[in-house]
This record gives structure tokens, sequence and C-alpha cells, in this order.
């Protein structure tokens, strides 16, 4: 591992000033997936910068919703009661995550920020990334691509995000709060992460010096009723092949409303909003979810070592929509 | 600030770059807890944290400055008797290299009291009502960030089963 400084401020304002100190700063949460880095040597910060200990909560707002400090924990969060009552798609979600250990390590912010799992961005030595070394080329592409995109890939990088706890936030409308060097701003979670395009090194709207405090969550009624379905290689402590996070209310056997949101499946959380708009208003049927899905698949391009996802990300949206609509009858 | 293993304080390291584990086995000279993969998907260095589960491996030292660490050396009781659940992992085989027991048992621990205080699990059918009781199936979810290459998972349930139920009793 490179060399580096570590520091522990007390507070955000201070957090900030030190990150200011280096262009190669990085904060540190839980470290299960930048201690990993560094050691592999992608992460080669000069500067670590711990906000582990700055005060993190979870409080409801005032209209309903809930305000969740970066720096809580993801168990902490998961076990939460008001979570699991209201938004019991982000507890699913959280729990169906890395293992117990690595909930207990791991922050909201720093789940936000964990980087793709693509097994040729971690080979250093042996493969070429353009993530890690914009413009020399992807050995994924032509390689093995089972845990790769389908929407919204580059050729340049077919990585994906591997969060669950991302695919649930962007099903409930979730916004980051963010502080920087110029100001603290938001960012609906849906657009905090960026497409690979002819730049994969950029993976956020995130710029240098900023630091993610906390994560809003929006009052709903609908998140009350909603679910979280991950298929994956094996039924516990696995990344995603495909997941999806979903809401739904009928009203007289009608769509009122819908959110569905897709992990595994694209180096963002992929929020599905043309199968939403293509729900809305229609009747309660298995043939209409899974229309719905294909309108939102028919944009997927697979590589050779993932094209089942597609099939099973539309098989998967129309189960969890038939759950959903089965428990509000 | 120190850092407080099984009850006696250490100076963090010096460098930062030293993981919780390599503190543990190499400057500390406890080499109970064991080095499996040092990524994160193994289990074999999991530590308990101020009673939380941990992995070591990727934990810095220095991050766990004034905290305190027991490890599978701070188990056992002053007349030197094993803990309940180390018993029962003889009992039932819960092990067979032993590799893995270290961080097997640690994590158990914090466990039983993750269900003690009724938090879910991927498996738990109401979320809001929480676990209907340590059933073997919510143990095997709940312990599957421990690996055990030569498959005594059975017996580590079976082990932390018998401990949960002393507990209730």
């Amino acid at each position: 591992m490179k060399p580096f400084t570590y520091m522990r401020p007390t507070d955000g304002t201070e957090a900030l000033s030190l990150a200011a100190m280096s262009k190669q700063a990085r904060f540190l949460g839980g470290g299960t997936n930048l201690v990993d880095l560094m050691r592999q040597h992608v992460e080669t910060p000069d500067e670590l910068v711990d906000v582990t200990r700055l005060r993190g909560n979870i409080k409801e707002t005032t209209s309903g919703g809930l305000l969740i400090g970066a720096a809580v924990r993801n168990s902490t969060l998961a076990a939460h009661p008001h979570v699991r009552q209201n938004f019991p798609v982000l507890s699913r979600a959280l729990l169906s995550g890395a293992s117990a250990q690595i909930r207990n390590m791991a922050t909201v912010g720093g789940n936000i920020m964990q980087r793709t799992r693509c097994s040729y961005f971690y080979d250093v030595t042996g493969a070429r990334c353009n993530k890690r070394n914009p413009g020399v080329g992807c050995d994924a592409i032509g390689g093995f691509t089972r845990y790769h995109a389908v929407l919204g890939a580059s050729e340049h990088c077919v990585a994906t995000h591997p969060s669950d706890m991302c695919v649930a936030l962007a099903a409930l409308d979730a916004t980051v709060h963010v502080a920087g060097p110029d100001g603290d701003r938001s960012v609906p979670i849906t657009e905090f992460h960026v497409l690979p395009g002819d730049h994969p090194e950029v993976e956020t709207v995130l710029r240098s010096g900023e630091l993610i405090t906390a994560v809003e969550i929006p009052a709903s009624t609908m998140a009350a009723r909603s679910e979280y379905r991950k298929v994956r290689d094996r039924s516990s402590y696995a990344f995603a092949l495909v997941s999806v996070a979903g809401a739904i209310e009928i009203a007289q056997g009608t769509i009122a409303d819908v959110r569905i949101a897709l992990g595994g499946v694209a180096a963002k959380p992929w929020r599905a909003a043309r199968a939403e708009e293509f729900l809305r208003g229609k009747e309660v049927s298995h043939e209409q979810f899974l229309d719905a899905a294909e309108s939102e698949l028919a944009a997927a391009r697979p590589l050779e070592g993932n094209r089942f996802k597609i099939e099973l990300a539309k098989r998967t949206i129309a189960a969890v929509l038939g759950d959903l609509a089965r428990d509000a009858a | 600030m120190a850092i407080g293993i099984n009850g006696t304080d250490y100076a963090a390291p010096e460098d930062p770059r030293v993981s919780l584990l390599d503190f543990l086995r190499e400057q500390v000279g406890l080499t109970g807890t064991k080095l499996g993969c040092n990524q994160g998907a193994c289990g074999a260095c999991t530590v308990l944290l101020d009673d939380e589960r941990v992995l070591s491996c990727l934990t810095l030292a220095v991050q766990v400055d004034g905290r305190k660490v027991r490890t599978i050396e701070g188990l056992a009781d002053a007349q030197g008797d094993l803990h309940p659940l180390q018993v029962a992992f003889i009992k039932h085989d819960g092990f067979q290299c032993g590799y893995c027991t270290p961080g097997q048992i640690c994590s158990a621990l914090a466990m039983a009291e993750e269900l003690r205080r009724g938090d879910p699990s991927h498996v738990t059918v109401d979320l809001a009502a929480g676990p209907e009781g340590p059933t073997r199936y919510e143990i095997a979810e709940r312990m599957s960030g421990n690996l055990c290459r030569c498959g005594a998972h059975n017996g580590i349930v079976s082990a932390i089963e018998e401990m949960l139920q002393g507990d209730s009793a």
C-alpha cells in the first residue's frame, strides 16, 4: 500500500479543509471498499480523511420523510424501526447486501461512493481498464461479462455499480446532500452517478473536495408497501445479477402510481422511468407488467456473457410488481 | 488515546497502513485472529469492535483508536474456562481444520446480540416485527459472512443453536 497521511476531523468543516490540502485526498468511511482498492493499488491517495466519527444520525423530517447522516452505518439504517415500517424496500436492499460484518462497517456515504467490482478494474497488472487509465481500452468487453451492464454502457466501459442501497434510494426519490469548498448543494440520487460515455473515469457528479453529508428520503405513502428482490449466483453474500426495487399504488384496479429501479444492469442505479410511464393509469395484470418491463429493456445492449440479464430483469420486474399488487388487493 | 484489546491498552501503530488484523497478529502478538482472504470475502479475521462484529483485515488500526476490541483470546473467563460457545463448537464438531473458527465464534457472539435486539435479516419474513426466533435458516443467513472451506457449517449452526437455547433458558 502506498504511504499516506491519516487524519480524523471532528466536524464537517474541518473535514473539508483537511481534504482541500491535497488533490489526491480521499474521505474514508468504513473502508470496506477503499482500503481494499488501496491494497490492490487501484486507489493511491496520499491523504485519508476519516469521516466515520462525524455525527451521523437518522431523523424524521417534518413532512414524514427521513434525513440520514452520511456516517450512519448500513446495519443501523437497515434495523431502524421507521425504515422497517415505512420504507421496507430500503431495509430489504441493505440486508441483501454484503455480510453482517461489512454492513456494520460500511457507511451510507461510502455505500454511494463505492466503486465497481468489475474484475478487470481490480486487475492492475493484468488488464486494461478505461476507468483506471483513461484511453487504454477495456478488457472486460470480449471477456467474462456475467456481472456487466446491459443498459447505458459505452464502448469504453461496461461496468456496473454494485450497490443495493442505491437502487432502493432511486426508487424512493432520495436526494444526496453534499458540502464542499463552494458551499452546500443537493443532487437527486438518480442524477448522482453518471453513465460512462467517453469518460468512464468520471463516476459521479461529486466535485473535487466535496463530501456527502446526508441522504434525504421524501415522505411517501407508496413506500410503506415496497419491495426489493435480488437475483444472484448464491443466496447470500453475493452481488446482484439483477435486482429490482419497486413500489405501487393501486386505486380501483388501476395503477395510480408506481416506482421501479434496477440494480446490476448499469453503471448507476437504473430508474425504470419508461416502464413507470407505461404503467400509470393501466389496469393491473401480469401482461401489463411484462409489457412495461419490455418497454424498459428495449434499449438493452447485451454482451456475450450477459444476454440472460435482459430476460431476467423483465421477469423480476413483473414478479415484484405482481407481489406488490397482490398485497395491495 | 489507545486501543483497548481484551482489557489491555495498546498505543495505535505509527504507520496508518497497518490493518487491525496485522496489528493484532504482528505487533500485539495475538495470533488467534486469522488472515484468510485479506479482502473482506471470508470472515476469518472477524473481531468484536465495541461488541459489534467487523472485519479486522479492512479496518485500519488507527481508525479504532479510543475503542475496544475483543478477540478470540478474550473470550475464556479468568480461570481459563472456555466460553460456552467454544464448548458448543467442540461438542458439535463446528470445525475441522480450525482456521475459520476464531472468526466464526466472534461473529456468532455478536450475531446473538443482534438477534436479542430483534434486528431483522434478509430472510426475516416480517420486517417490522423482527425475527421469529433463532431458526437454522436465520442463523445460516446471519453467518453467511463467515466461510468454512472444510464445510463444517451444519455443526457451526448447531453449536450456535445450542448457545442461543442456553441464553433463553
